[in-house]
């Protein structure tokens, strides 16, 4: 059951893409309709996936990585739709689409459940679920960095065409920038911190230095001096953008770091 | 005689340009008696805006005229050689010069079609051509019909609803910008009239913080009363600029007032929250090499162009409607220049035969020394009567053939049948001032301009 609503799901979510991907480049009131139905659709099927699934997940079995990039997914577009709700901005879409499209179709190329290995507690799934939520708020900040430097970009070569039309003001990019580190940093603090307490019980060392840990940490510092950097030296708008782009770099990097050692348990 | 036009716009040069031959108020009386004073330019008219410079002239001669015009526009600024600017002029004539200043004025020629600036700016012209006489008959009845056509043109067309001056087109922009404007400060340096509308604008659209500052303390202070602001000293405004999120520059300065390094400065104290800097004046008073400061965003009167380019199916139609009116305007005007062709025609012919018929009387009566006053009154009569009756006719044909496509050969053959041309210069020169009141108090009909004077 749950495998079809997650297939269902894809197809809808390949076919919101390709209509918010139209979207910015017509001047369509409708497209946005469809688009945007579509995604509701969607969501509501991969909700559906992700607690069918959880009703037949037996007891503690360790969350898979497959489920959380379903799950990171899951909440880019909770994250999109609620914006959406409140401000309008149809044009988010079509930078968030695609990437919880993406990310969707790397959980099904995943294995849908791990081996377990080694005994497991229930510390893993806070640890998944907050780091997944910190990585959703550095997402939408990478999303509307690079939708900065393109208003930017557009703006400085006075391009004003149907994208210019459409994307928001720089400021509210910078501010959604903002907010999404300010939110995302916390999650993926605590993420790290309740990793390192599984990691504690499962090897007995909070950390171990491997490859995806020392990514996870590295992360965490940039975002931290990007922060602070913006909070008191006035690292916003472009450089903001820039940095929030890179940073995210070094979230893939380190997801990527997990996925390939997702045969094993995540750590 | 012929009614030219030479000039660029925004559409033919780029701003660099405009705003090098671009005439400041102060010297435009000093310029249009430069203009009268080249021979063969009859009347004429100086429109200098930001996005235009154009000359309108009556001239003797077609090819010699537009010549002397461009002698003009080249020796206004010498850093501009002839060659650097004719490929931005254009010149027209005839209907063409008449329907191309309808069509100025009603705003179709406009950066932003329909704004209706550029009506007070020709309605200024021409107050400053008629202040320092540079306009004659002809013309004066060309910009006052081109001054009603605009009017018509607003009232009758929804030309003018669809209006986005360039002050809306900055609004947008700064919406662009600033998703709420209702925090940010505006910064208007010098008091153009297009800062001041697009201040409003700005204003209307939520602004609540004006600052002023203009090189006249006295009326910075006005002006920030006015919109509700805070004046600032013109001398400190640069120091001041982090507080201003939007930056409106419209002076009369010929100089860059602003520089990227001012700008770098404020961005810097801002903590790099971006800012949006209007230049409105021509010449332009910010560096144009701001646009490569982060975080600064500098637009200049030809960046707002895009608004043209925008909605213009939409506006296509009234525009349309507008044009026709314009062209059935220019024929009314057609019409009055034709009937003007034969007015000297006929006040010449009239004064030939006037003259004739003096001599031979006086010849006549010197040999015939004996008549009593009655037959003197007799002879003299019956001279005027044939003169008369000779011409009367062809006066007649002269009014009556003007409308139609003939009417200048009509004219044509008058002048040589009569032998006319010698005596011309001398008898219109005579009558042009009973011409221009008649002229330019009859807005209408051709034939009724001639009818006036017999």
């Amino acid at each position: 059951m749950a495998a079809l609503f997650f297939m269902v799901t894809m197809a809808l979510y390949f076919a919101a893409t390709v209509t918010f991907l139209a979207l910015l480049l017509r001047r369509a009131e409708a497209l946005s309709t469809v688009a945007l139905s579509l995604t509701a659709t969607g969501f509501a099927t991969h909700t559906l996936a992700l607690v069918a699934r959880m009703v037949g997940a037996t007891g503690t079995s360790p969350p898979s990585f497959h489920e959380a990039l379903s799950f990171f997914s899951w909440m880019l577009i909770l994250v999109f739709l609620a914006v959406e709700f409140r401000h309008r901005l149809h044009v988010l879409g079509s930078f968030i689409l695609p990437l919880a499209l993406v990310s969707l179709v790397s959980a099904a190329a995943l294995p849908e459940t791990v081996p377990t290995l080694q005994p497991v507690f229930r510390t893993l799934w806070v640890h998944v679920t907050l780091s997944m939520l910190g990585t959703v708020g550095f997402a939408v900040a990478f999303v509307a960095g690079v939708m900065y430097l393109i208003q930017d970009g557009l703006l400085k070569s006075k391009r004003f065409n149907v994208l210019y039309s459409k994307l928001p003001a720089l400021d509210f990019l910078d501010e959604l920038n903002q907010q999404s580190i300010v939110l995302g940093f916390p999650l993926l603090t605590l993420g790290i911190i309740t990793g390192a307490i599984s990691a504690e019980f499962a090897r007995g060392a909070y950390v171990n230095w491997n490859p995806e840990q020392t990514w996870a940490i590295v992360t965490w510092l940039f975002y931290f001096v990007v922060l602070v950097g913006r909070l008191t030296v006035g690292w916003r708008a472009k450089r903001a953008a820039y940095l929030t782009i890179i940073g995210f770099a070094c979230v893939i990097l380190t997801l990527v770091g997990v996925a390939v050692k997702s045969s094993g348990a995540v750590s | 005689m012929h009614i030219v036009v030479v000039g660029l716009s925004h559409k033919t040069a780029p701003v660099e340009i405009r705003e090098k031959l671009a005439i400041p108020e102060s010297r435009l009386g000093e310029a249009l008696a430069r203009l009268c004073s080249y021979s063969g330019v009859r009347e004429g008219l100086l429109l200098s805006t930001c996005n235009r410079v154009e000359v309108y002239a009556v001239v003797d001669e077609l090819e010699r005229g537009y010549g002397r015009i461009q002698e003009f526009l080249a020796d206004a600024h010498m850093s501009l050689s002839s060659e650097q600017l004719t490929p931005h002029l254009y010149w027209q004539t005839g209907d063409r010069a008449i329907s191309h200043l309808f069509r100025v004025a009603s705003s179709l020629d406009s950066m932003i079609v329909g704004e209706s600036q550029i009506l007070g700016q020709i309605k200024d012209a021409f107050d400053a051509a008629l202040a320092h006489k540079a306009t004659g008959l002809i013309l004066n009845k060309v910009v006052k019909k081109a001054i009603s056509v605009a009017k018509r043109v607003r009232t009758d067309t929804k030309i003018a609803e669809m209006a986005v001056s360039v002050s809306y087109a900055a609004v947008e922009l700064a919406k662009k910008i600033f998703s709420d404007l209702s925090e940010k400060t505006v910064l208007l340096v010098g008091a153009g009239e297009m800062a001041k509308l697009a201040a409003r604008h700005l204003i209307a659209s939520g602004v609540r913080n004006v600052r002023v500052t203009t090189r006249n303390p006295q009326h910075a202070v006005e002006l920030a009363d006015r919109f509700g602001g805070a004046a600032v000293p013109f001398d400190q405004f640069r120091e001041d600029m982090a507080l201003a999120d939007i930056v409106l520059v419209s002076t009369g300065a010929s100089h860059y007032l602003i520089g990227a390094d001012d700008v770098q400065r404020a961005v810097k104290q801002r903590m790099n929250r971006p800012m949006f800097l209007i230049d409105i004046s021509v010449p332009r008073n910010i560096d144009p090499a701001v646009r490569h400061v982060d975080n600064a965003f500098l637009f200049d009167i030809d960046d707002l162009k895009f608004r043209v380019e925008r909605n213009r199916g939409e506006r296509l139609q009234e525009a349309e409607k507008a044009e026709r009116m314009v062209q059935d305007e220019v024929g009314v005007v057609r019409q009055w220049l034709q009937s003007l062709e034969v007015t000297p025609t006929i006040v010449a012919l009239k004064t030939r035969a006037e003259d004739i018929k003096r001599a031979e009387l006086e010849k006549a009566i010197g040999r015939l020394s004996n008549l009593s006053s009655q037959e003197r009154d007799l002879v003299e009569g019956m001279a005027s009567s044939i003169v008369n009756k000779l011409i009367h006719h062809t006066m007649v044909t002269l009014k009556t053939e003007v409308a139609s496509a003939d009417g200048a050969a009509f004219v044509e053959a008058a002048r040589r049948f009569f032998n006319l041309n010698e005596a011309e210069s001398s008898a219109v020169n005579g009558e042009t001032p009973a011409l221009l009141k008649d002229g330019s108090e009859e807005t209408e009909t051709a034939p009724r301009a001639g009818g006036n004077n017999q």
